[in-house]
């Protein structure tokens, strides 16, 4: 079974990324409400998605992207990123950074399956 | 309502309350110029509330909070300087989500209508129009390595400049710790580095570090020089830029919020619900133990088998009683909540219906039980809207009576022993008792020509099937009574009372139980079977015989020391005594002027007892508050006093309401 980590502090909104994608099928599905807990999380077990917020305490998303992206172990994880329109510039970045995909909330829920569906090549 | 609306709510509420917070902090600091974080933090919510809202389509509160953050936004990356008057501005607006958040949580049946926010949206953009932009716009390429500058968020990017803008240095902590742990010990030091300047970065690093650890770099401004941080922070620094000016200004000092957003948790009201059942059930167990205990001294004297049984029974009441109020402790929240909801309701609604009302409240420090507080906002909205429609007179009525034109409502709380008393008080014109009466007697309630006093037939609004919009008790288009705020109020050992002046208005008296859980109670016999009667309903016991009864116009009443005491026979209501036995016990039951005698044939004595309930199958059967185990599996049912009260005052007065045979 593939597994997914979703990073995303707002404990509402991440139970509806889970939701969405659960639809989809059956997945391992880990959730982390903070950067610090994603970076304790991705060493635990191989993930084959991760999908995080941008703006978080602690770390943010950008400083995760760059974690995974600049780690021989992870690198070739994919990242989508769902984060608010407010946050274009930062997306930009996140993009440069080496995320694959972005969807920008509010999102519906077909967007964000297109996306996952196209990342990890379902 | 949903749960996922449900879980909306408590989050929006949660994130615009912690919103609240930060404004207050940032008007604290305002003058010595506010702390960065607070900012960014407010900036945080705001965007996480805008992306709640968008995702469960809450459009008003989605566009509001759009625009708001865009505001903040500006405000945290300096293009906006913060002033008394944008802290004022982002109060109001706060205020303004709080009720949009509300109104959705008010589960109307009009909630397909959307909220109209356009106009607060073009006065955000008005304001946002008459702050002068400027931006601090030194360049950082060249100063700062490019590969270090992509990984920064804007924000970040921003936070940097203004550091370097200001003259101080720019500095790398790296540190590695284990993976396990990690944020304990990057908890430390970021207080550190908080302490000697500001964090601007957080970057998490896997390059030259040892398996199970996770390495950082830590990017902050700071006045002070290298070495004096290295001996400070104890960490690998490096000096990105060195600060301009060889004297360090000491450093602005700035706490860290962290601990307050740690030291609370929210946690489900049912989960505290299921650690008091938890309780109710180990209360048994220790009736239990106690009642063996008992035994063995009884048999076996005081052996030292018997006082040390005694000893751990009185150990673990006494444990128990502790564990009990520091649960019910932890569901307590002041009435205050209740209350400033209630407010919003009353601005909105009366501007809605063009008439004017001050609102005065006391007595919001007052605790209740978090699960009484929701269940009485419903009623307590009824009253006020109440009120609102029918007992403030329109203000040209007002006038011409020489009252002041707006009129006021009071909401007032207070603690009574075991109970909350809440009043709702308006100065209108009261309820019309003679239009009461006629009502009553047309319904069959009441025999034309009946003697009852004001009090009595005021309280008839009150019962199921009275509402009509000529009597003060229809709520404009909700088609709901007042027997319904009865209800409510019965459904957690609650009554209401009315008291009314015509001319100078009516005040409504709620008294609620603080806590509901487990009770004491009176176990009573009433022919062959067990009854409990929750003490807090009880003033005192008597033994009277049957010739102390007096009879007067076909209700059985008592002189109790010159005040008449109407009397209701318990064993003939629910129809297990064929005879009134020559001699009985009378539990003087309800208080003020609802107080009343019930006659039983015998007292058993006091019990903890956890009320539950009879299940759907009987919600219909009145006069039973429940069911509850006294130990040894025995049953009893629970007596719910104030519905008896009722249903005997009507039941003098026309048809029986439990019937004969009913149980």
């Amino acid at each position: 079974m593939k597994s997914i980590l979703i990073v995303e502090d707002s404990t509402t909104t991440r139970s509806l990324i889970r939701a969405v994608i659960e639809e989809l099928g059956d997945f391992n599905i880990v959730e982390a409400p903070t950067g610090f807990d994603a970076l304790k999380l991705l060493p635990a077990q191989d993930f084959d998605l991760v999908v995080t917020d941008i703006n978080m305490p602690d770390i943010n998303g950008l400083e995760l992207i760059n974690f995974v992206k600049s780690n021989p172990r992870y690198s070739s994880i994919p990242l989508i990123i769902v984060t608010t329109e407010r946050s274009e510039e930062d997306k930009k970045r996140g993009m440069a950074l080496g995320a694959t995909a972005y969807v920008t909330k509010p999102f519906k829920a077909l967007e964000l399956q297109d996306t996952v569906k196209r990342v990890m090549n379902l | 309502m949903s749960s996922a609306k449900q879980e909306f709510i408590a989050e929006a509420s949660e994130l615009l309350e912690e919103a609240g917070r930060l404004i207050l902090e940032i008007q604290d600091t305002c003058q010595t110029g506010p702390n960065p974080d607070s900012i960014n933090a407010l900036f945080r919510s705001i965007h996480t509330l805008k992306g709640l809202s968008g995702l469960f389509g809450h459009q008003g509160v989605s566009d509001l909070s759009h625009a708001l953050e865009s505001l903040l936004d500006e405000l945290r990356l300096g293009k906006i300087e913060i002033s008394d008057e944008v802290v004022r501005f982002l109060f109001n607006n706060i205020d303004i989500l709080r009720a949009l958040v509300e109104e959705l949580s008010q589960d109307n049946k009009d909630k397909e209508k959307e909220q109209d926010v356009s106009g607060q949206l073009k006065n955000i953009e008005l304001f946002r129009n008459s702050l002068a932009g400027k931006t601090k716009g030194d360049e950082l390429k060249g100063v700062i390595d490019e590969s270090m500058l992509r990984i920064l968020t804007e924000y970040e990017e921003h936070r940097l400049k203004t550091n370097v803008h200001e003259g101080k240095g720019v500095y790398l902590a790296k540190a590695v710790f284990s993976l396990a742990d990690f944020d304990k010990a990057l908890e430390e030091l970021t207080k550190t580095i908080k302490s000697k300047g500001e964090l601007i970065s957080t970057l998490p690093t896997s390059s030259n570090v040892p398996p199970d650890s996770i390495g950082f770099n830590l990017m902050f401004g700071s006045l002070e020089p290298a070495e004096k941080l290295k001996e400070a922070i104890r960490f690998e620094i490096d000096a990105l830029v060195s600060p301009k000016g060889a004297e360090a200004a000491p450093p602005l000092q700035r706490e860290t919020t962290l601990k307050s957003t740690t030291t609370t948790v929210r946690v489900d009201i049912e989960k505290l619900d299921r650690i008091l059942n938890t309780i109710g059930e180990l209360t048994l167990a220790k009736g239990a133990v106690k009642r063996i205990s008992e035994e063995l001294i009884e048999s076996y004297g005081h052996s030292p088998l018997a006082a040390d049984v005694n000893k751990i029974s009185q150990t673990l009441e006494r444990k128990l009683a502790e564990l009990q109020n520091q649960v019910l402790e932890i569901r307590m929240v002041p009435i205050g909540q209740i209350f400033s909801r209630l407010s919003q309701v009353i601005r909105k609604y009366s501007r809605e219906i063009g008439k004017r009302i001050e609102l005065v409240m006391y007595g919001e420090d007052t605790e209740i039980d978090k699960y009484i507080a929701e269940e009485v906002i419903d009623p307590l909205m009824h009253l006020v809207r109440n009120a609102i429609d029918h007992g403030i007179e329109p203000e040209e009525e007002r006038k011409k009576k020489g009252k002041k034109e707006s009129g006021t409502i009071t909401l007032k709380a207070s603690q009574r022993g075991n109970h909350v008393i809440i009043e709702v008080k308006d100065d209108g014109g009261g309820v019309n008792i003679q239009r009461v009466r006629e009502k009553a007697v047309e319904k069959g309630l009441l025999e034309k020509g009946a003697e009852l006093d004001e009090k009595e037939i005021v309280n008839f609004i009150f019962m199921p099937g009275f509402s009509t919009k000529e009597i003060v008790t229809e709520v404009s288009g909700r088609g709901v009574g007042m027997d319904v705020v009865k209800e409510k109020l019965a459904a957690i050992g609650g009554f209401a009372e009315i008291d009314t002046k015509k001319g100078l208005g009516s005040v409504f008296t709620l008294t609620i139980p603080i806590t509901l859980a487990i009770i004491k109670a009176l176990i009573v016999r009433v022919g062959a079977m067990k009854f409990a009667i929750p003490l807090t309903s009880i003033s005192e016991t008597l033994v009277i015989t049957r010739g102390d009864i007096q009879s007067v116009e076909g209700r059985d009443v008592y002189n109790l020391r010159g005040e008449m005491l109407a009397m209701t026979n318990i064993g003939r209501i629910f129809a297990l005594t064929a005879e009134d036995a020559e001699r009985f016990f009378v539990v003087v039951a309800g208080t003020g002027k609802r107080r009343h005698g019930l006659m039983v044939d015998e007292l058993f004595g006091q019990h903890e007892i956890v009320i539950k309930s009879l299940g759907e199958y009987f919600a219909g059967i009145r006069g039973f508050a429940g069911a509850a185990e006294i130990g040894k599996h025995e049953v009893i049912l629970v007596i719910d006093v104030d519905s008896l009260i009722d249903d005997a005052v009507v039941k003098q007065k026309a048809t029986p309401v439990i019937k004969s045979g009913a149980f």
